[in-house]
């Protein structure tokens, strides 16, 4: 009889060594690197260093790791390698709460900027929720364009009513026009601590689903007949992936496609096991963000561009690329 | 015998449909029992109210316990299922959706570490054996034709090592030679051990009559018989259920392959 070699479905401590190492230097050369060039013997005086370009570039490495952490958990999760917090109209959901929590200056005591972090995360939550259930209505077995579909639909609806409230905002208007676009141009340090800590906690209840993801990657139904507590476990993504995306909407607005491209590009080094894919989403979310941050503040010096602008116009090409391939592969 | 699962007055119902109306059988140790009926006669729905993945009244026991009640990692413990098809998004390999049979037996933290007390590597390795997919562990399981898929989703049933094993269909859409293997494997499987049971949806009546040791004949959701496979798909009953002369129409099709 054969015996399969005892194997590690996770990786090597050294490979975890290696994309730290990487992400290390990208973010080092982020910091470095930018319209205001600052002598290497100012980095650890420089305002412009600590006060502005650190705090960003930290926020870009949180927030490109946790929404593509999200983004893999949401493929997995519904077999669907074009779902994301943008295609499913979840960010959309997740801006339209940010702003009608400035609209009514929704606001919790005691945490200046609680009041959007909550709401987004919850019309995040409620969002998933909404798709989810008109997707399952529609079509039981979740099919790849019927979710796309139904995202699309949303989004547009959502984008509606968030034209609405703009439109009767008067002089907050400014203020909530940066949802629709996504920047994270002027993060603080606090920004940096709600998404480290977010991002543990959530991103950590992601990684620890990757084996029922796993299950769910390869059918809903079998991995029920494995014995997945399948409810439990869709409730769990639902959650974790609402608050990160909520989180990170609040903070930089709707980044679209961050979660698509990344996990879709770390499928092609690792393979589609979860015990891979989500960790190496992990810093490969960091650093595309980093870079794309990089170019959105670096190319048209010193003008700057939204960096959704430039995750979409990447996110786009790459959407086509894949919708093409799966359609080829049908 | 000892009875391994009590289907108690099942009745499944979808708005205004009745998709089941009071099924009840019982299964015993060494059983095969075989599902049939026209389309639409409620088997899968029965094989979904089993397994407790359709909404029901009426409950299923396995040795006395009412499986409303167990988790799903207990439930998959004591039932396995194959399914009709299974189709395929990601290039997992054909190792990997082996192991996950073993997923209900190593769960949380330690997974994959084998706690459970049954070896899961040996598990593992004796399903693949079984199935003979040794060449193709490492190969991504989009790449496979319908027969090889099936068999790595046997495997993994296998390695899930349940005491039932229900067979939604698995061979539909197979070739015949992929059919009687499968059908030989299960077989197999079910005289190894002591304790064991299957059911298996079939549509075709030669496998039901050949490899069935029991049979239940449902028709709108409804028991028409439930017995031993003579009795239970006799001539009467299937000219009821399928408005034609069964028997007949097997015995033309069997003619053609006279001399």
């Amino acid at each position: 009889m054969l015996k399969p070699a005892k194997r590690r479905e996770g990786f090597h401590p050294l490979v975890y060594l290696l994309f730290s190492a990487v992400t290390l230097v990208v973010f080092v050369f982020c910091v470095a690197v930018g319209s205001v060039s600052v002598p290497l013997s100012e980095l650890r005086t420089s305002m412009i260093i600590t006060g502005v370009r650190l705090p960003r570039v930290i926020c870009c490495a949180l927030a490109g790791a946790s929404l593509s952490v999200c983004g893999c958990a949401m493929q997995g999760l519904l077999k669907n390698p074009l779902a994301d917090a943008s295609t499913l109209g979840v960010s959309a959901g997740a801006g339209l709460g940010a702003v009608t929590a400035i609209a009514f200056g929704i606001t919790l005591p005691g945490l200046p900027f609680a009041g959007t972090t909550v709401f987004a995360s919850l019309f995040a939550f409620v969002s998933l929720l909404a798709i989810l259930t008109l997707a399952y209505s529609i079509d039981r077995t979740l099919a790849t364009n019927t979710i796309i579909l139904i995202g699309v639909i949303f989004s547009m609806f959502v984008s509606a009513l968030m034209s609405i409230l703009i439109t009767f905002a008067g002089e907050k208007a400014n203020h909530m026009i940066f949802w629709t676009m996504g920047s994270l141009s002027g993060s603080s340090y606090n920004n940096v601590l709600l998404l480290a800590g977010t991002l543990l906690v959530f991103g950590g209840v992601l990684t620890a689903l990757s084996r029922e993801l796993n299950a769910f990657a390869i059918g809903e139904e079998n991995a029920r007949h494995i014995g997945v507590n399948v409810k439990r476990v869709k409730l769990l993504v639902l959650i974790a992936t609402s608050v990160l995306i909520g989180v990170c909407v609040s903070i930089g607005g709707t980044i679209a496609f961050v979660g698509l491209v990344t996990p879709h590009m770390v499928r092609m080094l690792t393979g589609p096991n979860h015990k891979r894919l989500m960790p190496a989403s992990l810093f490969g979310g960091a650093v595309l963000l980093m870079l794309c941050d990089l170019v959105s503040r670096t190319m048209f010096s010193p003008r700057e561009l939204p960096i959704g602008v430039v995750t979409s116009l990447v996110g786009a090409v790459l959407f086509v690329r894949i919708f093409y391939a799966s359609r080829r592969a049908k | 015998m000892t009875a391994l699962l009590d289907v108690k007055n099942i009745t499944v119902r979808y708005g205004s449909l009745t998709l089941l109306d009071d099924v009840s059988f019982t299964l015993n140790e060494g059983e095969w029992l075989m599902v049939c009926g026209p389309n639409g006669a409620g088997k899968s729905t029965l094989v979904g109210a089993i397994t407790q993945g359709v909404p029901h009244s009426g409950e299923t026991l396995y040795r006395g316990k009412n499986l409303k009640n167990v988790k799903p990692s207990e439930t998959a413990k004591y039932i396995g299922v194959l399914q009709q098809s299974n189709s395929v998004g990601y290039a997992f390999s054909v190792e990997e959706v082996i192991r996950l049979g073993r997923y209900a037996h190593s769960r949380g933290f330690f997974a994959g570490r084998g706690q459970s007390g049954e070896d899961d590597e040996t598990l593992v390795s004796a399903a693949i054996a079984k199935v003979g997919l040794e060449p193709f562990l490492k190969q991504s399981i989009m790449t496979l034709s319908g027969g090889e898929l099936q068999r790595t989703f046997l495997a993994q049933v296998f390695a899930q090592n349940p005491q039932i094993l229900i067979l939604d269909e698995p061979t539909n859409h197979l070739d015949l030679v992929y059919q009687q293997r499968t059908f030989e494997l299960i077989r197999g499987w079910l005289t190894e051990a002591p304790g064991r049971a299957v059911i298996s949806v079939v549509h075709d009546l030669n496998l039901a009559k050949a490899y069935g040791t029991s049979a239940l004949l449902l028709n709108r959701g409804k028991t028409v018989a439930h017995g031993n496979p003579a009795a239970a798909l006799s001539a009467a009953s299937l000219q009821t259920v399928y408005e034609m002369d069964v028997y007949k129409w097997m015995h033309t099709m069997l003619s053609q392959w006279e001399d």
